[in-house]
């Protein structure tokens, strides 16, 4: 049985005199022991906005409503009350932020911002207290953590900052680590080593990790599955390797034909994805990505498609998918709207073609 | 730290500069000029030209500048023309009452003022929330000496439950030493003393303190509500921490640094409201003195206290930096 | 099955379509403003009263019942005791025979002209030297900062005088009267004029569409026109509507204190006020209906600068 487990999670904001906003629309994936698991999307497709519901972070506000299940070693994480909630957060369940500037309280030291987490759940109090916050930042590769207890957060360069909040959130051992875009506000050189030093701890203590990005160089360089998400619904799911070689979902496809390769020659043009994560179709009337989709077929208007599971564990949500390599693929009809590719060049996406490809070895979720 | 308080005090010079220059020529343009203040409207021409030479009015004023800078450096303000004692004397006796009235109306204030606006942020949008925000506007529209008169007419006149005026009881015959009343009651051990003094302060106080109540109610409030969705919160509230811990290490600590910023503005607010108060309540403090110099034509007074009122005034400014330097780091002075 | 049939395809063009326009819809800061200040009841309640107060200022006058300054009733005055409400006086008369329903709608207008005149001055004055401070400082080299800091260094003196004393030595200076309050009340308000329009004027000059106008070869002066003075404005708006209710308040303060308008024959809230304190007693409503008009007023404008804040302010737009 897999450690968490989210099942058709949704939020929306409902809000007097506006359409109702469904940031996160039945997002469902799971996450083993020790496993590091992207997920994956455009800012806006609610990935954030996942995490923050999993960990019960979400603004209170009127018109917020969390469906769905969280299910964290059997209990459901949404069900419980706030103090139990608040004995998992930090303890068996932990976060790491985006900004690690805004992220630290300014006004008091590092050394008390760690210590609080150590008194809360592990009881600690005083010296030992202290002694054990200066080991967790020699941990994360802070020099000199005693005198940095002392410090404040403004007084810490950037990946010094970052690496005293995954101290904090490592600080009681998590059976499961949310890391939501850590890397982002970093310079690239700073972001591998925090990776790196992700990496390392995940590894060492058994930590399950979330990883939350939109760069697909960071899940290519730690996650073992990795879910795509648009529009608030897991798209497509897939081990690292299958994922990156042979994309079924065309947004996987436009996501990977986006990131600008250093293989490239010079002149060849970079394939964006038209359009923007607002042409957005409600899943109920369709795919969410059908206006922007260079396979667009008529099935993909109507009703949600289905998630199709594939072989090896990997899922699709896709009426008219990305044909696998290897498989002939159909014979393109005319058009000269851009055609998504596949970064290995290999899967030459068709365009929209006469109906939907077979696929035999696949068959209807249940 | 002491480097930045020399550092703060050496720009004070040019402002009292600018200020007893400005002061000086307001004096010298005063309608009638200073003779008529001490003559009154009746002095003949060769009166006004004997005050005139005798007070060296007579003398470029350049020459007449120098003097007065040279008198103020010994802190020599001149002489009252209402009561014939020094300013400096008179602020002495004087200051200490408006003193009491305005920590005490700051007290009340930031009493009140931080757990209201708290818990009008921490319940947004419900009753309470409501009401002090509806509260703080009302506060900040009600003219100060109206509020005081009310007061008094209410709780003095017909209820009875305060004094009306004054600062203390004549008939108790307090010992005198610091002037602040209360204070003098609690070291000579006068206790009737130093309560009657402490009565007699609440309904001055009450009125003084609605306009920084309001201020700061709506400061806190804002100020909360704005640190609620800082992402050091979600950081605390992802680590697990008690409610009690996230609000009091995490919101209240933070919330607290534009209050502190507003407490030193609002001291000017309380000496121009201390002008009104003191003078609805007869209560002798140095508002209602100015109050007295304006109808007496008391120049010498009514600029003297000006400018020590403005020296007071920056200086508790200076006192509000160094403490908000306490409380956030990241100004912390070196 | 063709490619795009039918009702489906129209589907997601329109959608699309409207993506579209979303995108270019919000893009004017002052619609948007004036967008979320009608959704904002405060603003509401604050335009009515404003408008109403406006209403009686300009209009009222001429429809008053009985003149403002003339003594009719002077027969029926005893000691601590005026005719009250009736129909004759709706507000009864004060405490020299005179009809206090007219005198207060009389005085509406005096109390707008002295709230608006004493704000214009503070805006003017304000908005001169913060203007030329901010230019000084954006335009920066030696010259540039020195006339910076001389004129801020005037502010902080002035800022140095806690408001009401500075007031009181401004009207001790010009003598009692109306004028007096007005340009006392003003010149209060410079400092904060002052400080506000240099901030935002330099905030906006750092800010970097500014730098991206100046990359782009756009000059100086249509750079300030176009941007720096447009969205430096904002905040000076919001605040002079702030300024007109502490105006009232502060003017009635000087009345009280004997600084005010000396023109018996022309009533003003604020003096009227000051001279119903010691009828407290007898006749409370000759103090709480000038009261009540000026707290009600000053609510207003108090309410439409507070909404008017928030709805420019960038942080809570979303």
């Amino acid at each position: 049985m897999a450690l968490l487990d989210v099942e058709d999670l949704s939020v929306t904001f409902a809000r007097r005199g506006q359409r109702t906003v469904h940031a996160v629309d039945g997002v469902s994936f799971s996450v083993d022991a020790g496993e590091v698991v992207g997920l994956v999307g455009e800012s806006g497709c609610g990935k954030s906005v996942t995490s923050l519901a999993i960990m019960g972070l979400l603004p209170k506000q009127p018109g917020l409503r969390v469906g769905g299940k969280a299910v964290f070693d059997g209990t459901d994480l949404l069900q419980l009350d706030d103090r139990s909630r608040r004995d998992i957060r930090g303890r068996d369940v932990a976060m790491i932020f985006q900004d690690p500037l805004s992220s630290l309280n300014p006004v008091i030291p590092i050394g008390l911002q760690v210590t609080e987490v150590l008194t809360r759940h592990r009881g600690m109090k005083g010296a030992a207290a202290e002694k054990e916050a200066a080991e967790l930042l020699d941990r994360v590769g802070i020099p000199d953590p005693k005198r940095r207890l002392k410090e404040y957060p403004h007084q810490l360069s950037g990946g010094m900052r970052q690496r005293a909040l995954i101290a904090m959130a490592v600080a009681c051992q998590p059976r499961l680590l949310i890391a939501d875009e850590p890397t982002t506000a970093l310079d690239v050189t700073i972001q591998a080593q925090i990776l790196e030093l992700l990496k390392e701890l995940v590894r060492d203590s058994g930590t399950a990790l979330v990883m939350i990005t939109h760069d697909l160089g960071v899940v290519a360089g730690m996650c073992d599955t990795v879910n795509v998400l648009y529009g608030g619904r897991v798209v497509e799911t897939a081990r690292r390797r299958p994922l990156f070689r042979e994309p079924r979902h065309p947004y996987t496809v436009g996501l990977l034909a986006s990131v600008p390769r250093l293989d490239a020659g010079r002149g060849e043009r970079l394939n964006p994805i038209p359009g923007s994560v607002r042409d957005l179709l409600p899943w109920a009337d369709g795919c969410a990505f059908a206006p922007r989709c260079a396979r667009r077929v008529d099935e993909c208007v109507g009703e949600p498609p289905a998630l199709v599971l594939a072989h090896d564990g990997r899922s699709y949500r896709c009426v008219n998918p990305a044909p696998l390599p290897g498989t002939l693929p159909p014979p393109a009809a005319a058009g000269a709207a851009p055609a998504a590719e596949a970064p290995a060049g290999t899967a030459k996406a068709a365009e929209a073609t006469a109906g939907p490809v077979p696929a035999p070895r696949e068959e209807e979720k249940p | 730290m002491f480097r930045f308080i020399v550092r703060r005090l050496l720009q004070l010079i040019p402002t009292l500069f600018g200020l007893s220059l400005l002061l000086f020529i307001w004096l010298r343009r005063l309608p009638g000029g200073p003779e008529t203040a001490i003559l009154g409207e009746r002095g003949t021409p060769e009166m006004r030209a004997a005050i005139r030479r005798n007070m060296g009015l007579d003398e470029p004023i350049l020459v007449q500048y120098g003097r007065f800078v040279r008198r103020l450096i010994r802190l020599d303000l001149g002489t009252s023309t209402s009561t014939k004692r020094t300013v400096v004397t008179e602020f002495v006796e004087r200051f200490p009452g408006t003193v009491e009235l305005s920590i005490s109306a700051m007290l009340i204030a930031i009493g009140l003022g931080i757990p209201l606006g708290y818990l009008a942020a921490r319940r947004r949008g419900r009753m309470l929330d409501h009401l002090s925000v509806g509260g703080s506007l009302i506060g900040i529209c009600i003219p100060v000496f109206f509020l005081a008169y009310v007061l008094k007419a209410i709780f003095a006149e017909n209820l009875g439950w305060f004094p009306a005026s004054g600062r203390q009881d004549p008939t108790l015959g307090a010992t005198r030493i610091t002037n602040f009343f209360v204070l003098d009651g609690i070291m000579t051990r006068e206790w009737d003393a130093a309560a009657d003094a402490l009565w007699h302060l609440v309904l001055p106080a009450v009125a003084l303190a609605s306009i920084p109540l309001a201020i700061i109610v709506r400061i806190t409030r804002a100020s909360v509500l704005e640190v609620l969705n800082e992402d050091f919160v979600r950081t605390a509230e992802a680590k697990g921490l008690t409610e009690s811990t996230v609000r009091r290490r995490h919101v209240l600590r933070n919330s607290m640094l534009p209050v502190v910023t507003s407490i030193g503005l609002l001291t000017g607010g309380l000496l121009s409201g201390a002008v009104l108060t003191e003078t609805v309540f007869a209560f002798s403090g140095i508002g209602a003195f100015i109050y007295e110099a304006i109808s007496q034509r008391d120049y010498p007074v009514l600029m003297g206290f000006i400018l020590i009122i403005a020296v007071v005034y920056v200086l508790v400014n200076l006192l509000v930096d160094l403490s908000y330097s306490l409380i956030d780091p990241r100004v912390r002075v070196r | 099955m063709t490619i795009t049939g039918g009702k489906k395809k129209e589907k997601i063009d329109r959608l699309s379509e409207l993506a579209a326009r979303e995108d270019e819809r919000g893009v004017s800061l002052w619609k948007e403003a004036f967008r979320r200040l009608r959704r904002n009841p405060a603003a509401i309640v604050g335009a009515v009263i404003l408008s109403l107060f406006l209403l009686v200022a300009l209009l009222g006058p001429f429809f008053v019942p009985h003149p403002p300054d003339a003594q009719l009733w002077k027969g029926e005055i005893r000691l601590g005791d005026f005719p009250g409400f009736r129909s004759e006086n709706w507000f009864g008369v004060d405490h020299i025979g005179r009809d206090e329903f007219s005198r207060m709608i009389v005085g509406a207008r005096q109390t707008l002209l002295v709230g608006v005149v004493s704000t214009l001055i503070g805006l003017a004055v304000g908005s001169l030297i913060g203007g030329v401070a901010g230019a000084a400082a954006g335009l920066g080299g030696r010259w540039g900062r020195a006339v910076d800091n001389v004129l801020m260094r005037f502010v902080d003196m002035l800022l140095a005088m806690p408001s009401l004393l500075l007031a009181i030595s401004i009207a001790a200076l010009l003598g009692a009267g109306l004028t007096t309050v007005m340009i006392a009340v003003g010149v209060v308000s410079v400092p904060v004029f002052a400080r506000l329009l240099r901030g935002s004027m330099i905030s906006q000059a750092n800010s970097d569409y500014v730098l991206a106008a100046v990359s782009l070869g756009v000059k100086k002066p249509k750079i300030a026109l176009t941007h720096v003075v447009p969205n430096s404005l904002a905040p000076v708006i919001v605040q002079a509507t702030l300024t007109l209710a502490t105006a009232i308040i502060e003017a009635a303060a000087l009345s009280f204190l004997g600084l005010g308008n000396n023109d018996a024959s022309i009533p003003e809230w604020g003096v009227m006020l000051a001279d119903a304190q010691q009828y407290l007693d007898s006749a409370p409503r000759l103090a709480i209906l000038p009261a009540l008009a000026i707290i009600v007023t000053a609510l207003g404008f108090t309410l439409l600068g507070e909404a008017m804040r928030e709805a420019l302010d960038p942080k809570l737009r979303k």
